[in-house]
């Protein structure tokens, strides 16, 4: 079944813009990432949109659809009514760079600020070693395909500017947890503190669970529940719990 | 087939504060949100929901009587720790506080099941989001000028939460002593059965899957381990508290519901308006 939708897709730039109207063809099967490509190909042939896979596995289709941060290739037509007006705008807590493509090197500013793993120095190339539960869990963050919708909804950023500097955002404080999770990660032998760094560098303490991360994370991580609960944890036991400090300390067991 | 137009071009809305959504570096919106589906119903159907349960509580907590009906004691006001308690015939009526304490010995107890609700990591999500409107619902923006989550006092102090877990494991010990004396009757012999009984099984029961449910409790378990593998008794059970915990928010409901109805049954019993139903 075809039918002729109403969409509203933001058109601009650095310097301003606003939301432009179209009436375009939808046909049985399609998602929105389908209908912004007919767009180009017969309406707007300069509309720009970042796009790859149209599988959902590359997290270039970022965006807003009727003011909900997805991604376009993984969004079904077939779940607006199709009377309703479709609106379509680029991710709004990162700078535009023109239609529907933002600048999102705020992350990548982020991911370099979180220190790689660190290789276990008895152990070299190809004798690494591990037990299925212990990585199983650590496996669920790295099927994050970085497609910075959960950055993009966490109001943390997205309603404060000013905090993009000290706060790392749900992405990367997971990819901490999962660093820090990890069981070859010798971190400490190297002094690096990722529990102190989650707080100090990353920001963790901003973070107040609201969990809209998880609720729009395209491939179904439990962001909030999984990673930065259990994190928080870690740094309660590292900067806020006097039992666990004084059970280390005498025990010397730490890292188990 | 399209009739595209050309876009009403407006920069940086004047009438907006360029602050979040609204900062010059971003697409020029000017609605603060475009979400067109009903966002507040959650948010203001939790805020209706908690704000139910802290007039029902407030008024329970400091009217101080009709807790007890033998061998029933609500909730509120176990272990009741003044010397004001009725006698509960064996139960947890310990008079550790002494008699200076004239209030109500709800209010003594009371701090530690609240605190530990407070500072619960689903309730935290559910007043921030339904009270502090931080945010009201995802991709709406919050109205607060400046925000600094929990990095600060007072939330800061959030992170006290495996404390009053503690407690709360304490607390529900001893509520469990409570529904196991409903095996009595209103005289002290055991082999007694009735709809209170039943109430205070189901309460203890959804409080106690509340507490394990705990995020901290997790943690504590099993979370804070790097290899699980050494540690397979304390692996199995993290797997089981982090089944129960994916289900946390529902508990967290169930149990504040739970609560203030075996307290409510406690209170008709023991006001006369109705009689215990006794099945054996």
């Amino acid at each position: 079944m075809s039918y002729q939708a109403r969409f509203k897709v933001w058109r601009g730039d650095a310097d301003g813009g606003g939301l432009a109207d179209f009436e375009v063809a939808v046909n049985e099967g399609e998602v929105v990432l389908d209908i912004i490509h007919r767009l180009q190909a017969t309406a707007a042939p300069d509309l720009a949109v970042r796009w790859n896979c149209k599988a959902g596995k590359c997290g270039s289709c970022s965006a807003e659809i009727n003011g909900r941060p997805r991604l376009m290739c993984m969004t079904r037509m077939s779940v607006f009514d199709p009377a309703e007006t479709i609106t379509v705008t680029p991710m709004r807590a990162f700078p535009v760079v023109r239609d529907l493509v933002t600048d999102v090197s705020y992350n990548y500013a982020k991911a370099r600020e979180v220190p790689a793993f660190v290789p276990p120095a008895e152990l070299g190339p190809g004798q690494y070693r591990m037990q299925q539960e212990d990585v199983g869990r650590i496996q669920e963050f790295r099927k994050c395909i970085e497609c910075f919708l959960c950055q993009d909804t966490c109001h943390v950023v997205r309603d404060h500017e000013e905090n993009k500097g000290a706060f790392a955002g749900p992405r990367f404080l997971m990819r901490v947890a999962e660093l820090d999770m990890h069981p070859l990660d010798a971190a400490d032998e190297a002094g690096v503190d990722r529990r102190r760094g989650a707080r100090e560098d990353h920001g963790l303490g901003y973070c107040n669970i609201t969990k809209c991360c998880s609720e729009v994370c395209p491939e179904h991580i439990k962001i909030t529940d999984n990673a930065l609960i259990p994190l928080k944890e870690r740094v309660v036991d590292r900067s806020y719990d006097p039992l666990v400090w004084l059970g280390n300390k005498i025990r010397r067991r730490q890292g188990t | 087939m399209a009739t595209g137009t050309d876009p009403e071009v407006s920069a940086a809305a004047d009438d907006h504060p360029a602050r979040g959504v609204h900062h010059a570096s971003r697409a020029a919106i000017p609605a603060r949100h475009l979400r067109a589906d009903r966002w507040w119903l959650t948010p203001a159907a939790t805020a209706a929901g908690l704000l139910a349960f802290v007039a029902y509580s407030t008024w329970r907590a400091f009217a101080g009587d009709a807790y007890y009906a033998a061998p029933y004691v609500s909730p509120f006001y176990s272990p009741c720790l003044a010397a004001n308690c009725v006698d509960m015939n064996g139960g947890a009526d310990w008079e550790l506080v002494g008699s200076w304490w004239r209030l109500s010995p709800a209010l003594l107890i009371l701090i530690f099941p609240l605190g530990f609700r407070l500072t619960c990591y689903y309730y935290r999500k559910a007043y921030y989001r339904g009270f502090w409107a931080s945010p009201p619902a995802c991709a709406v923006p919050e109205p607060h000028a400046t925000y600094t989550g929990e990095t600060r006092f007072p939330l800061i102090l959030q992170n006290v939460h495996r404390y009053f877990f503690y407690f709360a494991v304490i607390v529900a010990g001893i509520l469990t002593y409570d529904a196991v004396l409903g095996f009595r009757d209103a005289d002290g012999a055991w082999g007694h059965m009735g709809l209170g009984t039943l109430v205070l099984l189901a309460n203890i029961a959804l409080i106690w899957a509340y507490t394990l449910s705990c995020h901290s409790c997790r943690h504590i378990v099993g979370g804070r381990l790097r290899n699980f593998s050494k540690h397979p008794v304390r692996y199995r059970m993290w797997g089981w508290v982090s089944a129960l915990n994916a289900r946390h928010m529902q508990l967290a409901w169930a149990s504040l519901v739970s609560v203030a109805v075996a307290d409510l049954y406690v209170y008709l019993v023991a006001s006369g308006a109705f009689d215990d139903p006794r099945f054996f």
